[in-house]
């Protein structure tokens, strides 16, 4: 009898040392990670998975789908109509008097009306778009590759980064959208920048009247809204310096899981 | 008969001196402890344990950001979600505790890198060793007793003696099926959620049904792990909880002999 005691004992204190210590931990967990440090720890891995995903998959295609695979309606996230007066404008008039502007670490600096992205060479893609928070859409865009419109500008050789800046404002200080790629995506065949979704005028919803395809990316990299594409060397100098809106809210900038 | 008797016994024997040549053992229970588990296999068991408690309330961390389960290549097609929870799981079990996706990617992608990596040095011990062979492959004998694993398990008997050195066949089958079967799985249908590792061979996610259907997989493959764990921390407490538990933290594992048994 005296041993199933001591066991019992035993048992009701490993437990409440278990259960306390889990408690513990995980307030722990909570305070570390408002802390710069851990973070940064974590932030290791995104780093160990971009150099995997790049050597297990270096330039390969993504999944092309079927119209009997089309979402029946393409989820509009984030922004849905941007706030800007000039955006307003732009749109009232159907983006007749929107340029795209492309600048930076380029040899010719560009602006290109929608008419002239739509007299260049075009890809039209089915592909699902994943999105961050865990659901994905199957839409077909049509558009120019991010490729060609840089031979037309030429990149200077220092360039590293395409930084897209875009007209929704996200925050009360009127943040416009950003984000950044590297030349990976850039030169990737599916990265086009599309003007059409399902066959019909990109919607304002979905980023009209230019939005980013980065097909190996989850979706806050495809920016929306784009006026204009700027080339880096570095993008430290850009919003806080971590490549992106998201980005600088704590989420990577690498974006292929 | 049972270890708390030892000391009165140990009393009489002290005071009726007995003639030496008697093997004064034979008549009590003995036991005796062994090394169960290396060193490698024990830090190796709580490395998993803590990167698969830190991935399952992370994972519910980022489920909550869309917390609809689909089946099929995309959450929107004419197919309904197979579930939907409006509130999603509550904050004590996710990591971090309040809504904050990005930081519960954070964990998330960091400690599925742990998993991987304890996975694999694993993998490369239990075959360089004797460990796979000696203590998970099934002998033939085991698999004629499965029928009476089954009942043991059912009315809580365990083996004693000799026989709780080894592990039972529903145990190292077990055992087997969420080393090589589930937990690669679960790290697979994590890898069907990346874009850029559904390139490697384009359409490859389509064979487990689609992108959302793999999303669904994955996460009805982790609540697997933790039916999994549940019943493994049952049959820990019902087969002698401080004996396993600190033969998984020293290795040292204390075993009842035969004929102790007997004496019962």
């Amino acid at each position: 009898m005296r041993i199933k005691a001591t066991e019992r004992s035993r048992r009701r204190f490993m437990l409440r040392m278990l259960a306390s210590t889990g408690a513990a931990l995980l307030a722990g967990c909570d305070a570390a990670s408002r802390k710069s440090w851990l973070p940064n720890v974590l932030g290791v891995a995104e780093r160990a998975s971009r150099s995997a995903q790049r050597l297990v998959a270096p330039r390969a295609m993504a999944q092309e789908f079927t119209v009997a695979d089309l979402s029946p309606q393409f989820r509009s996230n984030g922004t849905a109509n941007p706030e800007d007066e000039r955006y307003q404008g732009l749109a009232a008039r159907q983006f007749v008097d929107w340029r795209l502007g492309v600048d930076g670490l380029v040899q010719h600096p560009l602006r290109l009306s929608l008419q002239q992205l739509r007299a260049m060479p075009k890809r039209t893609q089915i592909t699902r778009h994943d999105c961050v928070e865990g659901w994905s859409a199957i839409g077909q865009w049509t558009g120019v590759p991010l490729s060609a419109v840089l031979q037309l500008a030429g990149p200077r050789p220092e360039a590293r980064y395409v930084v897209f800046h875009c007209a929704d404002p996200m925050d009360e200080q009127g943040t416009k959208y950003y984000e950044s790629i590297d030349f990976d995506d850039t030169f990737h065949p599916q990265t086009i920048l599309a003007y059409e979704l399902n066959g019909a005028v990109l919607p304002i919803a979905n980023g009209a009247p230019l939005r980013v395809r980065i097909e190996r990316q989850l979706g806050y990299k495809m920016a929306k809204y784009i006026m204009r594409i700027e080339l880096v060397s570095s993008f430290t100098h850009i919003g806080a310096g971590n490549g992106g809106y998201w980005e600088d809210l704590g989420y990577e900038w690498y974006a292929g899981i | 008969m049972e270890t708390g008797d030892i000391p009165l016994d140990d009393g009489q024997l002290m005071a009726a001196p007995a003639p030496p040549s008697s093997p004064p053992a034979e008549a009590w229970p003995r036991s005796h402890s062994y090394q169960r588990h290396s060193l490698p296999v024990r830090i190796m068991h709580w490395v998993n344990f803590a990167a698969l408690a830190i991935l399952l309330m992370s994972g519910l961390q980022i489920f909550n950001a869309y917390p609809v389960l689909n089946w099929g290549r995309s959450s929107y097609s004419d197919t309904p979600p197979l579930l939907v929870l409006a509130h999603g799981f509550p904050s004590w079990l996710t990591l971090p505790g309040p809504r904050w996706l990005a930081m519960g990617r954070r964990w998330h992608l960091f400690f599925a890198w742990i998993l991987v990596m304890n996975g694999l040095a694993y993998v490369i011990y239990t075959v360089a060793s004797p460990h796979l062979r000696r203590d998970l492959t099934p002998t033939r004998s085991d698999w004629r007793s499965i029928g009476q694993s089954v009942i043991d398990h059912l009315r809580l008997r365990h083996p004693r003696g000799q026989a709780a050195r080894r592990y039972n066949v529903l145990q190292k089958l077990t055992y087997l099926f969420v080393i090589f079967g589930l937990l690669p799985f679960v790290v697979l249908m994590g890898w069907a959620l990346s874009p850029r590792l559904d390139t490697v061979i384009p359409g490859w996610v389509d064979f487990f049904g689609g992108r959302q259907s793999a999303r669904t997989l994955h996460f009805i493959a982790a609540w697997t792990l933790v039916a999994f764990l549940f019943v493994h921390v049952f049959e820990v407490l019902v087969s002698g909880l401080y004996n396993n538990v600190r033969s998984m933290i020293t290795g040292r594992y204390v075993v009842e002999d035969e004929h102790a048994d007997q004496s019962h």
